[in-house]
């Protein structure tokens, strides 16, 4: 198995709050990773530190078998780590169409020049970005909707079209933030054949996620966070029996369960 | 009957530079959430550096036909300005990105001053006669009214630039990444724009349209000087406000209303006060729309750009 993503010793603090300690972790390339962990646990911290957001106080992350530049999220994008966020953040007064549109940005190049002269190289670039825009918004399934300014749209169609924008930059590992949250049990059934496939093209998934039938169906492999550090890492079926797992999530003495 | 055709033209006319230059105002507040209160200082910028090269072509070739010196000035101009916008909001604005809002604010009249302050050193505190080079001989399309070339040129070329910037903000690329960090510039870069670079080519497109706004406002009064800047400054940011801030329609419809107001103002004010006060006072007309608009509809005409923020 060939290493996509290795986390090092990464941590990170808000004042007195010690958000991460040394997590350390690795991600292996085609398969759909999942970090759960009671609220508060550190699991969007995580992301952020990864997608460049926050730049931790502490470790790196290799991608691809070179560091990641800490504090530029634009360039890991542009190094093909894309992501949702657990509270929607779609730009919202944009159309559909135009959100995915925008997730293309890093992979198209025309500048000033070429804007204001319309050269060929321009307009060809713009109209594969377009092309390709609708094929994402097919992909998640709601190309009907290209042209709906996107608050608008239902709140499920929301979070594919963050998919969407995500996949839009062609990333090599999806980080979802909580792509379940307050979906119902149809539109989370949908949404895990849309994952698989997702992995099933190509792309490696890391996952938060709430929903643990959804977590222990989908992911290869489980880790899990309690107070901003690592208590284990494993395929589902062993995390579910893991002693240290089960007091985090019920909050037991030394013997319960 | 004659005055208002006669007031509604010159209204336009004003009311396209205002526009222009409040377009500068309202992307840069759209993107950032400052008012840049040195853009008026750009314009005067633009306008002495196109002033200095015309002096200068005048010097090395008297010959050259009047278009091709202004197209020449505007080449110097736009880029000068370009540079100042480019410059001030690196060394300046970028560094505040996270400060107060205050800070910034400040920090742009201070950047006013400074600009001001320069030009004062480089031109002088005189008035310079700003050369004419489309004629200002008026025609009478209708009897009694009348209408020069210079101001046919500034609202077509001001119109021309609004569809332009339009197109750009709505149909390409950058504009498509403007839009996005507007909304939210905290997760359009976690979707790969480079929200630096958009803040940047923000600034410069703004600094354009002002240097082409500089040389219209010079070029229809004759008259160039350190100060300038200043009341074509704060009449576009209340044009800004007035048609909803952050937002590029309310920017231009604000301009025109802004100049039509003020100019039919200007041409009935006589009458309104029976002779009290006269058109010297037109710029009463700008504040007190500023002021009714901030009591009454804060958010301007079309609506200001209010996005939630990361």
């Amino acid at each position: 198995m060939i290493t996509l993503l290795e986390a090092r010793n990464v941590g990170k603090r808000f004042g007195g709050l010690q958000a991460l300690t040394d997590v350390s972790l690795t991600i292996r390339k085609g398969e759909v990773y999942g970090l759960i962990g009671p609220n508060g646990a550190g699991k969007t911290t995580f992301f952020n530190v990864l997608t460049g957001a926050y730049i931790p106080d502490g470790g790196e992350f290799v991608f691809n078998g070179s560091e990641l530049p800490s504090g530029k999220p634009h360039k890991i994008v542009g190094r093909g780590i894309a992501r949702t966020f657990q509270n929607i953040r779609l730009f919202r007064d944009l159309t559909a169409l135009e959100n995915v549109m925008a997730g293309h940005h890093i992979r198209t190049k025309a500048g000033l020049w070429g804007i204001l002269t319309q050269n060929r190289f321009t307009r060809e670039e713009e109209r594969l970005t377009t092309e390709r825009a609708y094929e994402m918004l097919k992909y998640v399934g709601i190309e009907r909707f290209a042209q709906t300014v996107s608050k608008n749209l239902s709140y499920g169609d929301q979070r594919r079209l963050e998919i969407a924008r995500a996949l839009a930059t062609e990333p090599q590992l999806l980080a979802l933030d909580e792509p379940a949250a307050g979906m119902n049990a149809t539109e989370t059934a949908q949404l895990k054949v849309l994952i698989e496939q997702i992995r099933h093209d190509g792309v490696t998934v890391m996952l938060i996620e709430h929903d643990v039938k959804l977590v222990m169906g989908l992911c290869d492999r489980v880790a899990v966070l309690d107070f901003g550090r690592k208590i284990a890492e494993d395929v589902p079926a062993e995390v579910q029996r893991n002693e240290a797992v089960i007091n985090a999530y019920l909050g037991g003495g030394k013997h319960a369960a | 009957m004659e005055t208002l055709i006669q007031q509604i033209l010159n209204g336009l006319v004003i009311g396209s530079v205002y526009a222009l230059i409040a377009l500068g105002y309202t992307m840069v507040y759209g993107i950032l959430g400052l008012i840049n209160f040195a853009h008026g200082d750009v314009l005067m910028v633009g306008a002495l550096t196109a002033l200095q090269t015309m002096m200068f072509l005048m010097g090395v070739a008297p010959g050259m036909s009047p278009i091709a010196m202004l197209t020449i000035a505007l080449m110097v101009a736009i880029p000068v300005c370009m540079m100042i916008g480019f410059t001030m909001e690196r060394l300046a604005y970028r560094r505040l990105r996270n400060a107060p809002r205050l800070a910034p604010l400040i920090t742009a009249i201070g950047m006013s001053f400074l600009l001001q302050t320069l030009a004062m050193i480089i031109w002088g505190r005189n008035y310079h006669t700003f050369p004419q080079l489309i004629s200002t001989t008026p025609m009478q399309p209708i009897e009694g009214v009348f209408v020069t070339p210079v101001q046919i040129f500034i609202i077509i070329a001001s119109a021309l630039i609004m569809i332009g910037l339009s197109l750009l903000v709505n149909k390409t690329r950058i504009g498509r990444a403007m839009r996005a960090t507007a909304e939210n510039h905290r997760v359009a870069s976690l979707m790969g724009v480079d929200t630096n670079a958009v803040i940047a080519f923000t600034f410069v497109i703004g600094a354009a349209l002002a240097a082409v706004a500089g040389v219209m406002f010079a070029s229809n009064y004759g008259i160039a000087h350190y100060g300038m800047g200043f009341m074509p400054g704060l009449k576009a940011f209340t044009a800004a406000v007035l048609g909803g801030i952050g937002n590029l329609g309310g920017a231009m419809l604000g301009g025109i209303v802004l100049g039509l107001v003020e100019s039919l103002g200007a041409g009935y004010i006589e009458h309104m006060t029976f002779g009290f006060l006269n058109s010297s006072y037109q710029d009463i007309f700008a504040f007190i729309i500023l002021g009714l608009v901030l009591i009454f509809k804060p958010t301007g005409l079309l609506g200001e750009r209010v996005s939630d923020r990361a």
